[in-house]
């Protein structure tokens, strides 16, 4: 939030409401910026804030996603012509996954589509795509704006995250299905106005998406950490959410892929094809930006595409480079995103192959880096091809929750 | 009037052609000699778009619009058999007068450089010798224009080719030659003008034809390359400024005739609303009435813009497209004034016979660039440039008996006017273009029977042009050949597999050419099934992986 006393230049980064309440708990004062904002790298450790993700509750605060208000009678088609997927088959009170592609079939970003009401719409993306936005509306009857500060958003994720929501007062939020959202009024002792939950996350976990007034924020915060204190629920960082999301096999922009529109180089952009995003590309719904693109790309197949890899060792593959074979001669691929895994107990990460390589069960050698007190040391480790994702639990489905 | 009587009861054709102005109608007559069934549909009551002759006054008739004809080339005229079907030219090779302040106009006649000697025996040397150069290097990229611009950055032989060839002809001018194109290519026309010649008025003459129609001043890098082009399109009609027998309309009765008589049906007063698109194929088109008219091709004679953005829809394109489009520079800043006399005009200095030919009023380069400045900023010059025809002086048909028609194209009037809007500035802007004249030509403002003037909005209107540029698209380095009008539409084909565009904002570009209409025809008959083989048309069937992994169904 922009203060009235400071001139905007001399606040680089913007705080987010929780701002205040996120320093007060953030043990080891870690802050990354994020969208414009300074977020939270780390409250405490890595590995407690992801066991909550796992185990307990988790808040982290996402009020920096951007936000962009679509209006008007002419939403649903532009919609539709902007992304991929068809939205016209997205009812209201529901949200979508999609993507958005350039002429060329690449991708430019994702982001979820939340249907606010017959003609009103909300996009949030990773990053500002306003100009992209805007020029996709010519000829269609639409207007669009960015809302990112004019809402707070919260998400509240983990195995218990339903019967604290309960706890706290959002009675009937255990009928909420994935993918759906529906507003709730916090208790009145709170003094707030009435938030929309959204049972979407980046957890790959059951959890929700809590979006209110900034004023709110707070009031907020409080009451849900005073629900949750019974139930371990932690602030979590990006770092633990980033383990998280690799084992859910989500895509993070600027990791796993570059969006099109500030990629320099040639061939490296990327196509929902070649990210495994296929089963969002609806070729029959009409027309849409990359459409004959992707069809000639489907024609042709895909020249790459992200798989999920099993390595061997509890060693990170981060960057590495992958090969045919351990003699490390002819490169097949590299790793975009590794982590170890604590919930399988595997060492996974998310890579990019070139097309002609992929075969399931293919095994593929990567080079891994490792830091031996300032002492590097490279291993070759096999890794298989596996499918994605590496951790779907049933609680994320289930409706209601077990514990409602 | 044209209008092929009675069209057939099938609405069902191989080719609809939108739009009968001159391109559409070359592009009709090749398409139908081909065996295609072709249908025009103009919107106004009659065929020729911006070639029209039309009464502006009781009694008055006037080409509305393009009021010379110089760039058709002879081998479209030859092919459509045009003397046949009526076309006649009242004068060709007409001369080209400078007008003076001092009232001692110079008369400029390629063939005849002598004449310039009276104001300078240097310039008069120098001419030929800047005349031929520029002729030799115009000619190089004359070939050009007679073939669908290659695509840039695909692996097709056929593109490789022609840019090889165009890289060839430019080779075999020689060294010097070469070197003199790289160099003056992107100069302004005035440091060139400046380097051949002293007088001004020759200089302002000659800079004249770099800028017109253009929104560019004589100081604008690049107008040496819009003047080359003019001389090689020029080049390749293989004639000089003439004018047809009732007018540039003649001209267009006579591509409608040729039409009809290779088969293709014409239907006027026929406004299309929008281009019908099924299966991400064009379709056909709707008209404004509702009648639904369906066709394997539709060909697009109109502007990109209109094409683009009105008929067919965003919708059916991809955004970078659009964006493309929607910068397209197409406004107009070129006016037409049009008046009824009742005496011939009488311009200080010279004699009836030189109204045979076009008078210039752009005294000097810096006239000319004095009076662009006013345009960038949305207002226009109390000193503007004109070129001026009489064409009764030829053609006595125009006008009731020894009564005549002034016919001026008015450069550097801005598509919107700063001030007031053209609906109040029109008559102060009109009085003012007469105060011009007057002092060019004592007593012609009482000689004045009726007087109209079209603003670029007016012609936007009256020709259905999207900024009222009349070339469609400005005619620039950024906008010529394999980027005219927009790269993914340059090859006469558009993104939508069925969708053509013939008209003057395709290469090579407007003027009354036809070349446009020719290319694009070709490139129907030729490539008509090119776009879809190289796109495929199949959806094949997901892969298994695909289908066992949807991996990505997260939310943010």
């Amino acid at each position: 939030m922009l203060s009235e006393s400071e001139p905007h230049f001399r606040q680089p980064l913007l705080k987010t409401p929780f701002h205040e309440r996120a320093r007060a708990v953030s043990q080891v004062d870690s802050f990354i910026p994020w969208a414009g904002y300074t977020t939270v790298d780390v409250f405490t450790t890595v590995e407690q804030e992801y066991f909550a993700i796992r185990n307990a509750t988790t808040l982290y605060d996402l009020t920096p996603m951007v936000k962009y208000r679509i209006a008007g009678p002419g939403a649903m088609r532009y919609l539709n012509r902007l992304m991929t997927r068809d939205i016209a088959k997205l009812k209201p009170g529901r949200v979508a996954y999609g993507v958005w592609c350039n002429d060329g079939g690449h991708l430019i970003d994702d982001g979820t589509v939340f249907r606010l009401g017959e003609t009103e719409y909300r996009l949030c993306t990773g990053e500002r795509q306003l100009d992209w936005l805007l020029d996709s509306a010519v000829g269609f009857e639409v207007e669009i704006s960015e809302v990112t500060q004019e809402i707070a958003a919260l998400a509240v994720q983990g195995p218990t995250s339903c019967a604290l929501l309960k706890t706290f007062g959002l009675a009937g939020v255990e009928r909420l299905k994935p993918f759906e959202l529906a507003h709730f009024l916090p208790p009145p002792s709170l003094g707030v106005a009435a938030i929309m939950v959204s049972r979407t996350g980046f957890t790959g976990d059951l959890g929700y998406e809590l979006w209110m007034r900034p004023a709110d924020a707070e009031a907020i915060w409080d009451g849900l950490m005073e629900a949750g204190h019974t139930r371990g629920i932690r602030p979590i960082g990006s770092r633990a959410l980033n383990i998280a999301r690799i084992e859910a096999g989500f895509l993070l922009p600027n990791f796993d892929f570059v969006s099109s529109e500030r990629t320099l180089r040639l061939g490296t952009e990327r196509s929902p094809l070649e990210l495994g995003l296929g089963w969002l590309v609806d070729f029959q719904k009409g027309h849409f930006t990359g459409r004959r693109a992707l069809l000639e790309e489907e024609r042709r197949g895909p020249r790459r595409r992200l798989v999920g890899l099993d390595i061997e060792g509890t060693k990170p593959a981060h960057n590495a480079l992958l090969y045919s074979d351990n003699s490390g001669k002819r490169q097949v691929g590299s790793v975009a995103s590794a982590t170890w895994s604590p919930t399988c107990k595997r060492n996974i990460a998310l890579a990019m192959m070139d097309a002609p390589h992929i075969e399931p069960g293919l095994t593929v050698w990567a080079e891994i880096y490792l830091n031996r007190e300032l002492v590097w040391e490279r291993r070759m480790a096999q890794a298989k091809l596996v499918p994605r994702p590496f951790f779907t639990p049933e609680r994320r489905r289930l409706t209601p929750p077990a514990d409602c | 009037m044209t209008m092929a009587g009675a069209f057939p009861k099938n609405s069902k054709y191989d080719c609809i052609v939108i739009g009968g102005g001159h391109n559409g109608l070359v592009c009709a007559t090749y398409l139908a000699r081909s065996g295609r069934s072709v249908l025009v549909v103009e919107a106004a009551d009659r065929v020729g778009g911006a070639a029209v002759t039309r009464e502006f006054s009781p009694g008055f008739r006037v080409s509305a619009c393009a009021h010379l004809l110089h760039l058709m080339p002879e081998s479209v005229v030859r092919e459509l058999r045009l003397g046949a079907h009526g076309l006649r030219l009242v004068a060709d090779g007409m001369p080209t007068t400078a007008l003076s302040g001092d009232g001692a106009p110079l008369r400029i006649d390629p063939g005849n450089p002598s004449a310039l000697a009276e104001r300078s025996s240097a310039d008069a040397a120098a001419y030929p010798v800047y005349d031929a150069r520029l002729r030799r290097l115009a000619l190089a990229l004359q070939p050009a224009f007679d073939t669908p611009p290659p695509r840039l950055g695909t692996s097709s032989w056929g593109d490789r080719l022609a840019l090889l060839r165009l890289g060839w002809r430019i080779r075999r001018l020689g060294r010097g030659d070469m070197r003199e194109l790289l160099r003056i290519g992107g100069m302004c026309v005035q440091d060139l003008l400046d380097e051949h010649f002293e007088n001004p008025l020759l200089k302002g003459a000659l800079g004249f034809d770099a800028v017109l129609g253009a929104n560019a001043g004589p100081r604008s890098p690049g107008s040496v390359l819009t003047l080359l082009y003019r001389m090689a399109a020029a080049g390749a009609a293989g004639s000089s400024l003439a004018q047809p027998a009732g007018g540039l309309g003649a001209l267009s009765d006579a591509l409608a005739e040729a039409a009809i008589d290779a088969g293709a049906v014409i239907r006027t007063s026929a406004i299309v609303d929008r281009i019908l698109v099924r299966e991400d194929r064009a379709a056909g088109v709707v008209l404004q009435s509702g009648e639904q008219l369906t066709a394997a091709s539709v060909v697009s004679n109109a502007d990109p813009k209109t094409t683009f953005l009105r008929l067919l829809g965003t919708e059916y394109l991809d955004t970078g497209f659009v964006r493309r489009i929607v910068h397209l520079r197409a406004r107009g800043l070129a006016a037409k004034l049009h008046l009824a006399l009742d005496r011939p005009p009488r311009f200080t200095g010279l004699n009836e016979a030189a109204l045979q030919g076009r008078l210039l009023l752009a005294p000097s380069l810096e006239y000319v660039e004095r009076a662009f400045n006013h345009a960038k900023y949305s207002e226009f010059s109390a000193a503007p440039i004109l070129e001026i025809t009489v064409p009764t002086v030829a053609d006595s048909s125009l006008s009731p008996a020894g009564k005549h028609v002034l016919s001026a194209v008015v450069q550097y009037v801005p598509y919107r006017s700063a001030a007031a809007g053209w609906e109040q500035e029109k008559e102060r802007f009109t009085n003012l273009l007469v105060d011009t004249l007057e002092s060019h030509a004592p007593g012609l403002r009482e000689s004045i029977h009726a007087a109209e003037l079209l603003t670029p909005v007016d012609i936007e209107r009256e020709f259905r042009i999207s900024g009222g540029h009349w070339h469609h698209a400005e005619l620039a380095l950024d906008q010529f050949m394999m980027v005219r009008p927009v790269p993914g539409a340059a090859q006469y084909r558009t993104p939508v597999d069925g969708l053509f565009l013939c008209g003057a904002g395709s290469h090579p570009g407007g003027g009354v050419m036809g070349v446009a209409g020719r290319n694009a025809a070709r490139q129907i008959l030729n490539g008509a099934t090119h776009a879809s083989h190289r796109r495929g048309r199949k959806t094949t069937p997901r892969t298994d992986a695909e289908r066992a992994t949807p991996a990505n169904e997260q939310a943010a």
